[in-house]
């Protein structure tokens, strides 16, 4: 039987706005990218065959046209995101690359030797990496906030480290690998008042969750735009106006500028004094149908949706004898369900769910520490979106106990 | 039946189960290990010689079917064999021992014993590296 949400929230429907579902594909992945409806790929289509051209340059009607959806995309972004400003907007090829504009510009001029940066074992390599790179260049430290038994940041832990002032203090929305949701209204609120400026990585989380930058009021948001629908190769960086105004550009060339002398260069406004060289017109455009697609559900009624599928996933595989869950119980977690089997090897279970057309992740999800932190080399993971439905479930608890049958 | 599976066939799941010349080695002459990136899974290698040949082998380490099979049969192959024959070894020789049809994605897997006996026994310096195979 169908509960009163799934009758409201009409998932088959949902499913015919995605081509590759005719295949028969269960998809359990998009935390590593989502599918894309036909509305995103029209739009894109649309732009590549009856009006390509370069934008904010060329004075013909279908170029203006480029410049007016490029830029109505970054206004769809700012609404669905609650920036005060479009200005706050920058385009960039994904959350990697936001966190390494943070980390190159305003990073380097405001990291010194001894400073300070508060990351977590949670965090996606992307948000290990970059900082890493910062702190050897400037010999900073970073401390890491560990997790407890459920998976969840040891709050008491961080609470203790902002005591020691860091300047930076950067973590994940919602964890990759486990589908932890993290508190980040209530640590961006503790960071800041200890005078830390904090960096938040939305890729897991703006897709699922959606976010309201300015009620939770942290410096920098970085999301990408692939795992919300859209297309690869596009992605958000948010920045506090003050904060981005200040910082020098990250990338460098045309559309960045106002004007160049032989000798010095005036930097254009924001948010395009951060968008060097022609932009990936084509997938912003896919970017603000892929907004328009998720707002036009509702983010709502998505998270309800995953919160169902994910409650009975995690149900579902918790009967299979030998699973072990990680992570935090479902109602704290987003649609990501991270598991072992017993005997069997994470990357053998994938290869024999994909026999079966499931298809599944093996590995260790970009954040090796944390797995070092689980004792485990990699898991298996399951992650659920807006289109996911329970059959699809099923069969990945179906080749769960194929794969206990050839492991035996 | 397992026996009836095209990818797992029973051997498979057998060098699985039951690796053969799993352990370690006390003192010994070559041991390499290596890091399979994609899924954080390690082998690890112990060598022990006499006369230039291969006396003795351990693996360790952890893995799917196909690297834990893969680096049990490798060793096999390889005990009693001179360090030359050994280097000899290649991509394809494993690949045809293992007998099955592997992916793209399941590759590196398959070598990554095979990975650790070259970089070992070569000395790491001296190796040609997997893309010169």
């Amino acid at each position: 039987m169908s509960t009163s949400t799934s009758s409201r929230y009409d998932v088959a429907a949902i499913r015919r706005d995605f081509p590759i579902f005719e295949t028969g594909v269960a998809y359990l992945d998009s935390a590593n990218t989502s599918q894309k409806p036909r509305q995103v790929v029209d739009a894109m289509t649309e732009y590549l065959t009856e009006y390509t051209s370069n934008i904010h340059r060329a004075a013909y009607a279908f170029a203006e046209k480029a410049t007016e959806r490029y830029e109505g995309a970054r206004e769809r972004v700012r609404r669905f995101i609650n920036a005060r400003s479009t200005k706050e907007v920058v385009y960039t090829k994904g959350t990697t690359e936001g966190i390494n504009l943070v980390a190159y510009s305003w990073g380097r001029q405001h990291i010194g030797a001894g400073d300070l940066i508060v990351l977590t074992l949670l965090e996606h390599h992307s948000n290990i990496v970059p900082w890493q790179l910062l702190a050897a260049e400037k010999g900073a430290r970073i401390e890491y906030v560990d997790i407890d038994e459920k998976g969840e940041l040891r709050q008491d832990q961080f609470q203790a480290l902002l005591e020691r002032k860091p300047k930076l203090v950067a973590f994940g929305q919602v964890s990759n690998a486990l589908g932890t949701i993290n508190p980040i209204a209530e640590m961006t609120a503790a960071a800041k008042a200890a005078g830390a400026t904090v960096l938040v990585d939305g890729a897991q989380g703006a897709p699922h969750a959606g976010i309201d930058v300015q009620a939770i009021g942290m410096d920098f948001y970085a999301f990408s735009g692939h795992k919300l629908c859209g297309p690869t190769g596009i992605g958000i960086l948010y920045g506090r106006r003050e904060l981005l105004e200040a910082m020098p550009p990250f990338l460098s060339g045309g559309d960045m500028i106002r004007a160049v002398s032989l000798q010095e260069t005036t930097f254009n406004d924001l948010p395009w004094k951060f968008e060097a060289g022609t932009q990936a017109i084509t997938e912003v455009i896919g970017l603000g149908a892929a907004v328009d697609y998720v707002t036009g559900i509702g983010m709502d009624a998505i998270r309800a949706h995953e919160r169902e599928i994910t409650e009975y996933a995690f149900e579902a595989l918790s009967e299979v004898p030998g699973v072990t869950i990680f992570g935090p119980p479902p109602a704290r977690r987003a649609g990501v369900i991270s598991f072992a089997l017993e005997g069997v090897h994470p990357h053998d279970l994938a290869t024999i769910a994909d026999r079966e057309g499931v298809a599944l992740r093996a590995g260790h999800h970009c954040a090796m520490p944390l797995m070092t932190r689980l004792g485990v080399p990699a898991t298996a993971r399951a992650s659920f979106y807006l289109y996911t439905e329970k059959t699809e479930v099923d069969r990945l608890v179906q080749q769960l106990h194929e794969a206990r049958r050839i492991f035996a | 039946m397992a026996a009836d599976d095209q990818f797992y066939r029973e051997y498979i799941l057998d060098h699985y189960k039951n690796p053969r010349n799993f352990g370690r080695l006390e003192n010994p002459d070559i041991s390499h290990e290596e890091l399979n990136p994609l899924c954080g899974d390690v082998i690890g290698m112990d060598l022990k010689l006499a006369d230039g040949r291969i006396e003795d082998v351990r693996f360790h380490g952890r893995g799917c079917a196909i690297s834990q099979a893969s680096a049990s049969l490798l060793t096999e192959r390889i005990k009693g064999k001179t360090l030359a024959e050994a280097k000899e070894i290649g991509k394809e020789d494993v690949l045809e021992e293992l007998g099955i049809e592997i992916s793209a994605a399941r590759i590196k897997c398959a070598l990554l014993s095979l990975k650790v006996l070259k970089a070992g026994a070569y000395g790491l310096g001296d190796w040609p590296g997997e893309e010169e195979e």
